[in-house]
């Protein structure tokens, strides 16, 4: 059984992602140092945590960008060892990124149908030949590229070239971009970072409906606290690479600990 | 009122995602085509094949090769002149190693071994990006050169250390050598440079496609999708090579005849295909056609002009003619860095809404 369909079977509520004692430096900076925390199926996981943190550099470790030092990653019941980022892809893994990483060359609806990668299989003998099998998934995969776009509500910028839109659309496209590969894990960097009070509201509900509809599970990073405590079931809080609070978005807010993170504490 | 899109509905996916969506579009491709292969043979000349549409079309070939790997892939390559002369060299030896071997077979196997030779050139580009990719090919080119130069074995030990294309036939009509009608050569080209644009247009717009793009892009995000880069690198090196390639083999069987490798696929003639993506418009099929005609057409029509119309002598028409054709280039990379493409796209644009934009 592949770690995708693995992955599919966990129930909801049962642990989907774990990692242990996470422990990353990059020659003498510790960017994350036994960090360890687990993620339900269908919960909205936030981290959270001040500038330097390391909340993405965690994130890049469950993507396979970075390979900790120390410590292990299970997902779906088994232990990962140092994947490619493109496999991760392939076990339901996607992400969207802090600075906008979208295919400016590319329209919308290009961008989303590329996130479709993992779902075609077409090789390229069909696809040079093209009638027939390749044209058959191509058009399979648009209609639920179709099915992203209503849902994301960007009909009427289907076919623009993506470098032409504003901020705020080029996020939702790259949300759209994730959500095409159907992903079990959902990870978000900064989803609303640089965005007004409207688009921030429309970000979280098109968050919550992902986890609704989809039933998709969703880690995010996010600085606003009022969208953090709201949208997500539970928070961890990293400071300076150490995990200083976990917990549902009330027990964090009260935590002494994460008090002193965020406010600062008084040196005497 | 003369080019429009309204009325023109699609209500499958198919017909949304075809080449040409636009009906008038559709028609005046059929027109093209038709023209092509059913008149132009009538007609052409052996100054209009050799002076102008046979390099026009082994150059088209060689440009959408480059255009998969430049345009498409972000890949840039220098390297394009000696995975030409791979494909003239593996024509050679096929040709002379196999004379019943028809010539259609032969010039797609030159393409599949300069597939595999740029496979081989292209392992680097996992590793190395942008301008140190094309000092990388650069080594290629002036590799691969020398090796044709030095290696007797190439040029079957001939005194001059030339390759000849032998005479060879296809459907009991002459394409190569001395005797060949212009009509056949031409033919012979068109219909290769048709299936493979169309090959490239398929390729290019599905899943493989989609996939150079976004190497080309973004490439960290392209990974987090799922593509695998070394994967998608090496495929793109791979089919642009086998266009090179055929494009190369074609260049020296049926458009010169006879090659000496430095002189004929040296340095320029890769920054003579750059330059035309980058003219036509890069990651585009159109701009291949439109680059590999511009800058076959250029030099042709201001020679005729300057020489022809105005009777200056040919050695100041040729230096001249360095200099309009440089100065073109640098003024295309300034006003429209995307090509004759974009321009095209822009023009059709104005075009759905004149003459009454209202």
């Amino acid at each position: 059984m592949g770690a995708r369909a693995a992955a599919q079977s966990i129930d909801q509520g049962a642990e989907l992602l774990r990692v242990d004692d996470i422990s990353l430096s990059f020659g003498g900076v510790k960017a994350l140092t036994d960090v360890s925390f687990d993620v339900l199926r269908g919960e909205v996981r936030a981290i959270i945590g001040p500038n330097g943190a390391g909340k993405s550099s965690m994130l890049n470790v469950i993507n396979g960008f970075y390979h900790p030092q120390q410590g292990e990653v299970w997902f779906a019941g088994s232990q990962r060892r140092n994947p490619k980022p493109h496999n991760i892809a392939h076990q339901g893994i996607a992400r969207t990124f802090q600075n906008i990483a979208l295919f400016n060359g590319m329209s919308t609806l290009d961008n989303i149908m590329t996130g479709r990668f993992t779902h075609m299989k077409q090789n390229m003998l069909m696809q040079a030949f093209w009638r027939g099998p390749a044209e058959r998934e191509e058009v399979q995969n648009r209609e639920k590229v179709e099915e992203i776009i209503d849902f994301l509500e960007i009909q009427a910028i289907r076919k623009t070239p993506v470098g032409r839109l504003p901020y705020g659309l080029q996020k939702r496209v790259e949300l759209g971009r994730a959500l095409a590969a159907e992903p079990i894990l959902l990870l978000l960097d900064e989803p609303m970072a640089g965005m007004n009070v409207e688009e921030k509201e429309d970000m979280s509900r098109f968050i919550l409906d992902v986890k609704d509809e989809f039933g998709t599970t969703i880690t995010l990073i996010e600085h606003d606290m009022g969208v953090v405590m709201d949208i997500s079931d539970r928070v961890v809080v990293l400071d300076y690479g150490r995990k200083i609070g976990d917990g549902t978005p009330d027990e964090v807010r009260n935590d002494q600990a994460v008090i002193d993170a965020y406010l600062g504490v008084a040196h005497d | 009122m003369f080019y429009r899109q309204a009325g023109d509905f699609k209500t499958t996916y198919r017909g949304d995602i075809q080449t040409f969506p636009l009906r008038q579009d559709r028609i005046a491709y059929y027109l093209m085509l038709a023209f092509a292969f059913l008149v132009v043979p009538f007609v052409i000349n052996d100054y209009w094949a050799s002076a102008v549409l046979i390099p026009f079309l082994i150059l088209a070939i060689a440009s959408l090769g480059l255009n998969i790997l430049t345009g498409y892939c972000g890949l840039v390559s220098l390297g394009t002149g000696g995975f030409m002369a791979v494909g003239a060299y593996a024509c050679y030896k096929l040709m002379t190693a196999f004379p019943d071997l028809n010539m259609m077979i032969v010039v797609l196997l030159a393409g599949f071994i300069t597939a595999a030779v740029g496979l081989l050139f292209g392992i680097p580009s996992l590793r190395i990006k942008g301008f140190y990719l094309a000092v990388a090919t650069l080594a290629a080119q002036f590799f691969l050169v020398w090796l044709f130069n030095k290696v007797p074995w190439f040029y079957n030990y001939s005194a001059s250390g030339q390759i000849n294309a032998p005479e060879r036939t296809m459907l009991g009509f002459e394409v190569t050598g001395a005797n060949a009608e212009p009509a056949v050569s031409y033919l012979f080209c068109l219909t290769i440079l048709t299936v493979l644009a169309l090959i490239a247009r398929n390729l290019t717009r599905g899943r493989i496609g989609r996939s150079w793009m976004a190497i080309r892009d973004m490439d960290i995000a392209a990974e987090i999708i799922g593509v695998n880069p070394l994967k998608t690198k090496l495929s793109a090196f791979a089919v642009s090579s086998f266009y090179i390639g055929v494009a190369g083999a074609l260049f020296f069987s049926v458009y010169l005849g006879a090659v000496e490798v430095g002189e004929v696929f040296g340095i320029n003639q890769s920054f003579l295909i750059l330059f035309m993506i980058i003219i036509g418009g890069l990651g585009s099929i159109f701009g291949s056609f439109a680059g590999a005609a511009f800058m076959v057409l250029m030099p042709v029509l201001l020679k005729n002009i300057m020489v022809g119309g105005l009777g200056w002598p040919t050695d100041i028409a040729a230096h001249i003619e360095f200099m309009v054709v440089g100065g073109l280039i640098v003024i295309f990379l300034i006003v429209e860095p995307h090509g004759l493409a974009q321009l095209w796209r822009v023009a059709k644009e104005k075009l759905l809404l004149w003459p009454f934009p209202h």
